[in-house]
């Protein structure tokens, strides 16, 4: 019998687990996949842990990503594509749009099948996946990290690892067990509600967004199509201006105007954090990835590419830390500064941006919007849509236009 | 003290997020509030989307 494991009880997968492994993932979203499968991919054994019965569910996200943030990461499927973007409508508070056209090919994942895909390929690779098994603590020896402690069907396991990766989302409490401060400001979170409504009518490939401070304070509803009869409709409101009315409240009154005759087929709740991503994303022993260490697009709410990005550093970090057995924090801290070149100092420019949106009225969304109408067609472009924002705040002009130098943001 | 309405609750996690004090744990099933580590900030309160906290005398 395995160490750690009881001999009585529900275990019944005692064949597929073993007492320890180089490396204990916590959540099987995209962050948490991504780092298992190119830690397995080079050499390590892992263990990936997910708390819901299936990973994908219960689906917390507008589902939207785009075509040149998921290829280098999966191979394009129909079966967790529901429609295939190509413009996007920005709608001011004054009832005007301005369309974008170029902004890259996209696409509204079916999250459940596509969250699955991404662990079938990590398992591929050699992965470990229990689902059901919710992570409650680390184990410690003398403040080391040595392993993670998890229910699993009504009891609790011990599992050893020389390294953790908490990817547990939003709700993360990985990084608090390490000592992480993770903590966000009420302005660094957007609080979210979403329907998915069917019997409506909409551009299949587009993606819309609404602006204004009376329909989402700090933040932006989403109209992402499903197909061209349902779509996922949704809020992100900031967590400072969330006191009197929730996000639930402002959704039912935008979608009772717009979509009077739509039947809801899914509501869903959660939030999503718009902040600068963690100081410290890792420690001895220890990385967060993706939610978990705040790996997010700040303007547009945006994690799932952020979270792949992330994974893979994190994972092939992982594996050179289990060659070199080496787990202290000076050696992870490869992968902090591989993702702060990557995308992490990208995210801090787009956090300062974020914080100038906050502070505009609907007057200013109603300027650039129709500031945008009138360029034309082939030259409209986020870059330029952020040029026009940040008018006025010459180092922040300066600091958006590198960003998108650098990352040739579209 | 602070509870939650768990026909409400969308066992979400956005109050885990925002708690300055580690109180709230979240499983498959539930959200659980430590009113003992609680400090009464009420931001989970303000930031859940669904207002499924509230605050009643101990």
């Amino acid at each position: 019998m395995s160490a750690g494991l009881p001999d009585q009880g529900y275990w019944g997968c005692k064949a597929m687990i073993s007492e320890k492994y180089d490396l204990i993932v916590i959540g099987a979203g995209p962050g948490g996949s991504v780092t298992s499968r190119f830690a397995a991919e080079n050499g390590a054994s892992v263990l990936m842990l997910e708390r819901d019965r299936e990973p994908g569910i219960p689906v917390r996200c507008a589902e939207g990503v785009s075509h040149s943030g998921i290829s280098p990461f999966i191979e394009i499927e129909d079966r967790w594509i529901s429609a295939k973007i190509d413009i996007a409508i920005l709608n001011s508070p004054d009832g005007n749009s301005a369309t974008m056209y170029n902004n890259g090919a996209g696409y509204v994942l079916e999250r459940r099948i596509f969250d699955a895909a991404l662990c079938e390929l990590a398992c591929k690779k050699g992965v470990t996946l229990l689902t059901k098994a919710n992570a409650i603590g680390l184990i410690k020896n003398n403040n080391k990290i040595e392993g993670v402690i998890f229910r699993y069907l009504g009891k609790t396991y011990k599992v050893r690892s020389k390294l953790v990766v908490g990817a547990d989302g939003v709700e993360s409490r990985v990084g608090r067990w390490a000592g992480i401060n993770t903590t966000v400001k009420l302005e660094d979170i957007d609080t979210c509600a979403q329907f998915t409504l069917t019997d409506i009518s909409v551009k299949k490939n587009a993606c819309e967004f609404y602006f204004g401070v009376d329909i989402a304070p700090g933040g932006y509803i989403w109209i992402f199509p499903k197909s061209d009869h349902s779509a996922n409709i949704g809020i992100g409101i900031s967590g400072h201006l969330a006191k009197e009315k929730s996000p639930y409240e402002y959704l039912c009154e935008f979608v009772s105007k717009k979509y009077p005759q739509g039947k809801t087929i899914y509501t869903v709740f959660g939030s999503v954090t718009t902040s600068a991503t963690l100081k410290e994303i890792v420690s001895d022993n220890l990385m967060l990835v993706g939610d978990a260490a705040r790996q997010v697009n700040p303007i547009t709410g945006g994690g799932i590419v952020h979270a792949m990005i992330a994974g893979k550093i994190a994972g092939t970090v992982a594996a050179e830390a289990i060659k070199n057995n080496d787990f202290r924090k000076h050696f992870l801290k490869k992968y902090q500064r591989q993702w702060d070149k990557k995308l992490g100092n990208i995210q801090k420019t787009m956090f300062n941006l974020k914080n100038r949106f906050l502070r505009m009225n609907d007057e200013k969304f109603n300027r650039i919007v129709a500031f945008c109408q009138k360029i034309p067609r082939n030259e409209f472009s986020l870059k330029v849509l952020f040029a026009e924002a940040v008018k006025g705040d010459p180092k922040l002009m300066l600091e958006v236009a590198k960003a998108f130098v650098v990352s040739k943001i579209k | 003290m602070l509870i939650i309405d768990k026909e409400l609750c969308d066992i979400c996690g956005t109050c885990v997020a925002v708690c300055p004090v580690d109180a709230i744990t979240v499983n498959e099933f539930e959200v659980i509030i430590d009113n003992k580590k609680c400090i009464n900030c009420l931001k989970c309160q303000q930031v859940c989307p669904i207002k499924a906290i509230g605050v009643v005398k101990p």
